[in-house]
């Protein structure tokens, strides 16, 4: 007994000192909040087009029987870095064939359309979230964000911020590899 | 000078935790508002983590106590409210953790903490009440010690 528990402190401080290397650990995001919306069925919603922009509403319902998984991107034409953001994303359209939905988030129908105008619409279909309630049930915290949402519906990954730099770029076609949407080969 | 510190204690006496709440977001239920700001306590912004959704000014913030309200006037429970939210946006919108397996470590090791410090303080303090064992030294010993005082004594004159 005496022996054992003279192993006590050595074994506080391996847990202690584990728990500290994970923490400081630079990979790790402290601020990072996991989403419970990964591995379920996306959520319900309906949402209208955007009024004078040329692609259709987006609903749950477009969301099942794909044959292949789709973004879905949450964008506003206020948000500065969704306009950093818009390149990659119309990038990954034109030149890898991704499928882009797109849930614009409190914003103005006109401010939406003039941003779109200006930048290119890579999306498929826009639906317009005015009063942000869609996006809750998404559990956003903020825009962007970008979905990964599977052929059945399932919501495979979730990208929070923008994917902007090499780094963030790396890791969402990582992403977009594992869930099938690019070839393990392209670059 | 005595006037301006008096003042300055009343100050400190109203100053009250500061809201977000803004009077368009209110209910006109004193009963229901109330509720309202107790299920706010216990949300988390998931912008600025370590508000709570009562006090944080950010947009997603507002949207959740327009959605607490909006959940309380169509009759849900206080429970059913949280329940509501925390489907969204998980555990992590909680601001008090639920007690479940997964967070049973978080829970318990205070206390565990706790019990091996007792544990270790009442070894610690057993030990150093036990009488020390005598060495008394054995005649042989004793012969020997002399030997080699005596022994150092001589050494040390020459």
């Amino acid at each position: 007994m005496t022996r054992f528990l003279a192993l006590v402190p050595l074994l506080l401080a391996v847990v202690i000192g584990g728990f500290f290397l994970w923490g400081l650990n630079p990979e790790r995001d402290p601020n990072e909040i996991p989403s419970v919306l990964i591995s379920q069925a996306a959520p319900d919603f309906s949402l209208e087009p955007i009024p004078g922009v040329a692609v259709p509403g987006f609903a749950r319902e477009d969301l099942l029987n794909n044959d292949k998984p789709v973004v879905v991107n949450v964008f506003a034409s206020w948000c500065v870095p969704c306009r950093a953001e818009h390149s990659v994303l119309t990038n990954l359209v034109e030149r890898e064939g991704i499928r882009l939905f797109g849930i614009n988030y409190k914003d103005k129908a006109e401010d939406a359309a003039r941003w779109l105008a200006e930048l290119g619409n890579p999306y498929e279909r826009i639906g317009a979230d005015t009063n942000g309630r869609t996006g809750i049930e998404w559990g956003i915290s903020g825009v962007p964000e970008t979905f990964i949402v599977g052929g059945d519906g399932t919501v495979l990954y979730r990208y929070v911020g923008p994917v902007v730099g090499d780094v963030a770029i790396a890791k969402f076609r990582a992403a977009l590899t594992q869930a099938g949407v690019l070839g393990t080969g392209a670059s | 000078m005595r006037y301006l510190s008096i003042v300055l204690v009343l100050f400190a006496l109203i100053a009250t935790p500061t809201l977000a709440v803004e009077p368009d977001e209110m209910l006109s239920d004193p009963v229901l508002e109330a509720r309202a700001r107790e299920i706010s306590k216990e949300l988390r912004c998931v912008v600025c983590q370590n508000q709570d959704i009562d006090s944080s000014n950010a947009g997603v913030a507002r949207d959740l106590r327009l959605l607490v309200r909006e959940r309380l006037v169509a009759g849900d429970a206080n429970d059913e409210v949280l329940a509501f939210i925390q489907a969204r946006y998980g555990d992590y919108v909680l601001l008090k953790p639920p007690f479940k397996p997964s967070t049973y470590v978080l829970w318990f090791a205070p206390l565990f903490l706790i019990f091996l410090v007792f544990v270790l303080g009442w070894r610690v303090l057993a030990v150093s009440n036990r009488p020390r064992s005598s060495h008394a030294l054995t005649r042989e010993e004793e012969a020997y010690a002399d030997q080699v005082i005596k022994n150092y004594q001589k050494g040390d004159r020459e």
